[in-house]
C-alpha cells in the first residue's frame, strides 16, 4: 500500500504511528489496569495497522491475533495482582521515576540521531508479490534452523511456564504413595476418570 | 477466474464495503428469525420478531451502573458488531472477497481473537459482579476452543496450498473439504458457537450469573452486543460453507444462490443443535478442548498433509 | 516524500516505543507492569523490522523472519512472566519488584 507513496497512505501512517506512541505512553500515565492493559493492546493494533501498510498481511494480522489473545489474559492477571485494578483510587507505584525517565529519553535520543544521522541505502531489489509466500518459505526452506529454535524454545516454555506456575504435583493428585484411583484435582475437569 | 478479484475492483470501494455490511447484518437477521423461529416452533412472524425487537432497543433509555468504565464499555460493545463485519470481508460472496489478502484465514481467526478483548470489555465496563464473570467465562472458553480451531484453519489452509480463501474455494471444486476433513468442520462449526458463545457455550451469558456479560446491559448497547453475536454466526456459518462446504459450487442453481443455501443449512443446524443442548461448563470444555480436540484435529491435519503429499487434492 | 524520509519517521517512531517502554519497565514497580513495558521495547522491534523489510530489502525474507523471532519471544517473555509472578506471589504474596530486591544475586 506504501509501494507508491502516495499522500493518504502515508497520512494513514502518520496516524497509526503517532497513536502507537500516544497509547504506549498511555499505558504508563492512567490509573485503572483495565485501561493501561487495553492502552497497550492499542498500541499493539496501531503497529499491527503500519505493518498491513507495509504489506506484511501474515505478520500485521499475527501480531493482532497474538497480542490480543496476550492482553485479554494479561488484564486477568492484572486484576487478579493488582491492588488497584479500576483505578478508583488513584495511586503510584513507581520507583526511580526521575532516572528511568532519562533512560528512556536517552535511549530514544541515541536512537533518533542515529536514524536521522545515518546515510541510508536505497532498497535493494523489488518487493515480493506475496510476502507471506516468502516468509512460509523461509522458515521452512532457508531459514528452516530459526523455526526450529523457536518450536523448541516454545515448548521449552510451555513445560517451564507450567512447572513455576502449578504447586501441586502427582503427589497432591494421586496421594503419597500414589495409589489413588482418580486425582484430586480442585477443578474436576471433563473428562470422566 | 473471474476477471475481477475482489468485490472493490467490481464494484467500488464503498459500494463493495455497503454490499457486505448489509450481507453481514441480513445474516444477522436470518440467524435472529431462525432462533425464533425453532425456540416458538412457528414460523410466522420469526422474521419481523427480531426487527421489532431491534426497534424498540434503540428507543429504549440506556440503563447505567455505579462507576462504570464507559469508555472501555462503549468500546467493547461497538467492538463486537464491527469485527463480526470486518471477518465477513474475507468471507468469498460470488467468488470474490471484499479484502483480498494473503493470509484471509489467519485475518478471520485475528478478528474472532479481537472478541476475546471485545467480550471481556463488555463484562468488564459496567462494574458489576455477575457481568465480570461472564467475561471471565469467555475468556476460558476461548483457552479451550482456541487451538483446535486454529487447527481446523491450519488444516483448510494445507489441504488448499494457501491460505487465500478464494484458493480455498477453487481447491475444493472436485471434492467438498468436509469429506476428507470432517474432524475440521466438526470443530470449526462447534468453535462458531463457542465463540457467538451460543447453544451449549453460552456460559458467559448464562442464566446462572443472571446473563453475565449481557447483565447490565440495555438499549443500543444491548442491541449492539446481540447484533454482533448473530453476524458473528452468521459470517462463520457463511466462511464453513465457503471452507469446507464448496462455497458456491454445484449444480444447475447460480453460485450465490448455492452459497447462501449451504450458509442457511449451517444456520439452521447451529441454531437447532445449539437450542437442543444443555450449557456446558467452561472448566469442563477446557479439558475437553486440550485432551481430546487438540490432539484429534493434529490427526486430522496428519492425514490431510499426507493427502496433500500423495497429490489427492492436485 | 522519498521512501528514505518514511523509513526514518517510521524507525523514529520506533524509537519512541523502545523509550517509553524502557522508561515503563525500569521505572514500574509491579511485576505485570514491568512485563508491559518490556512488551513495548519489543513493538518498536516489530515495527522497525517491518520497515526495514519494506525500504530495505523486500527481495530477502531475513527481516520477516526477524519479526516473527520478536514475536516468540514476546511470547516467551509473557508466559515466563506471568509463571514467574505467579510462583512468588504463592511463595511470598509479593507482586512487586522491589519486595523481591532480595532475590538479586
Amino acid at each position: 500500500m506504501l509501494s507508491d507513496l502516495s499522500g493518504w497512505a502515508i497520512a494513514a501512517v502518520a496516524v497509526l504511528g503517532v497513536l502507537s506512541v500516544a497509547s504506549g505512553i498511555a499505558v504508563f500515565v492512567v490509573d485503572s489496569m483495565a485501561r493501561a492493559t487495553f492502552a497497550l493492546l492499542g498500541s499493539f493494533l496501531a503497529v499491527a495497522g503500519i505493518l498491513l501498510a507495509l504489506d506484511l498481511v501474515y505478520l500485521a494480522v499475527v501480531t493482532a491475533l497474538m497480542m490480543t489473545i496476550e492482553m485479554a489474559i494479561m488484564a486477568v492477571f492484572m486484576i487478579m495482582f493488582m491492588m488497584n485494578p479500576a483505578g478508583l483510587m488513584p495511586m503510584t507505584m513507581v520507583h526511580n521515576a526521575k532516572g528511568s525517565a532519562v533512560v528512556g529519553a536517552g535511549a530514544f535520543a541515541v536512537l533518533a540521531v542515529g536514524i536521522w544521522t545515518i546515510d541510508w541505502p536505497t532498497r535493494s531489489g523489488e518487493q515480493p508479490p506475496d510476502s507471506t509466500r516468502q516468509l512460509g518459505e523461509a522458515i521452512m526452506g532457508s531459514h528452516m534452523l530459526v523455526m526450529l529454535t523457536i518450536g523448541i524454545a516454545l515448548f521449552a516454555t510451555i513445560l517451564a511456564g507450567t512447572v513455576l506456575a502449578t504447586a501441586r504435583g502427582r503427589y497432591d493428585r494421586f496421594g503419597a504413595d500414589l495409589t489413588a484411583r482418580r486425582p484430586d484435582d480442585p477443578v474436576p475437569g471433563g473428562l470422566p476418570r | 477466474m473471474p476477471d475481477a478479484d475482489t468485490l472493490p475492483e467490481m464494484w467500488g470501494v464503498v459500494p463493495a464495503a455497503l454490499a457486505v455490511a448489509l450481507i453481514g447484518v441480513a445474516l444477522g437477521l436470518v440467524v435472529a428469525a431462525t432462533d425464533r423461529a425453532v425456540l416458538t416452533g412457528r414460523a410466522a412472524g420469526a422474521a419481523v420478531e427480531p426487527l421489532r425487537a431491534s426497534a424498540r432497543l434503540l428507543l429504549e433509555q440506556r440503563r447505567t451502573t455505579l462507576a462504570p468504565d464507559r469508555l472501555l464499555w462503549r468500546l467493547g460493545c461497538v467492538a463486537l458488531p464491527t469485527l463480526a463485519l470486518l471477518s465477513l470481508a474475507v468471507v468469498p460472496v460470488d467468488g470474490r472477497t471484499l479484502l483480498l489478502t494473503s493470509a484471509d484465514l489467519v485475518w478471520f481467526n485475528a478478528m474472532e481473537a479481537l472478541l476475546w478483548a471485545a467480550l471481556w470489555l463488555v463484562g468488564w465496563g459496567p462494574n458489576s459482579f455477575h457481568a465480570l464473570t461472564g467475561g471471565y467465562r469467555f475468556l476460558a472458553q476461548g483457552l479451550a476452543y482456541e487451538l483446535p480451531l486454529m487447527f481446523a484453519l491450519v488444516t483448510v489452509g494445507v489441504g488448499a496450498g494457501s491460505l487465500r480463501t478464494t484458493d480455498v474455494l477453487a481447491a475444493q471444486e472436485g471434492l467438498w473439504f468436509a469429506v476428507t476433513m470432517p474432524v475440521a468442520f466438526v470443530v470449526f462449526v462447534a468453535s462458531a458457537a463457542a465463540f457467538a458463545f451460543w447453544g451449549p457455550f453460552a456460559a458467559p451469558t448464562a442464566a446462572d450469573i443472571a446473563g453475565g456479560v449481557t447483565a447490565e446491559l440495555s438499549g443500543v448497547d444491548r442491541l449492539l452486543v446481540e447484533a454482533g453475536r448473530a453476524i458473528f454466526l452468521g459470517a462463520t456459518a457463511a466462511m464453513a460453507a465457503a471452507l469446507f462446504l464448496g462455497g458456491d459450487s454445484g449444480p444447475w442453481l447460480p453460485g450465490p444462490v448455492w452459497h447462501l443455501l449451504k450458509t442457511l443449512a449451517v444456520v439452521a443446524a447451529l441454531v437447532w443443535i445449539g437450542r437442543r443442548l444443555p450449557v456446558l461448563r467452561p472448566d469442563r470444555t477446557v479439558e475437553i478442548g486440550w485432551m481430546v480436540l487438540v490432539p484429534l484435529t493434529l490427526l486430522q491435519a496428519l492425514v490431510v498433509a499426507v493427502l496433500v503429499l500423495t497429490g489427492f487434492y492436485a | 516524500m522519498t521512501a528514505e524520509l518514511v523509513l526514518q519517521i517510521l524507525l523514529t517512531v520506533a524509537a519512541g516505543l523502545v523509550g517509553v517502554g524502557l522508561f515503563g519497565a525500569l521505572s514500574q514497580q509491579s511485576i505485570v507492569m514491568v512485563m508491559m513495558g518490556l512488551e513495548l521495547v519489543l513493538n518498536g522491534v516489530l515495527l522497525a523490522g517491518g520497515a526495514a523489510w519494506f525500504f530495505l530489502a523486500p527481495e530477502l525474507p531475513d527481516a520477516q523472519v526477524l519479526v516473527v523471532v520478536a514475536l516468540v519471544v514476546m511470547a516467551v517473555e509473557m508466559a515466563m512472566g506471568f509463571a514467574v509472578t505467579v510462583a512468588i506471589y504463592r511463595a511470598r504474596q509479593v507482586d512487586m519488584v522491589d519486595m523481591a530486591a532480595d532475590l538479586r544475586g
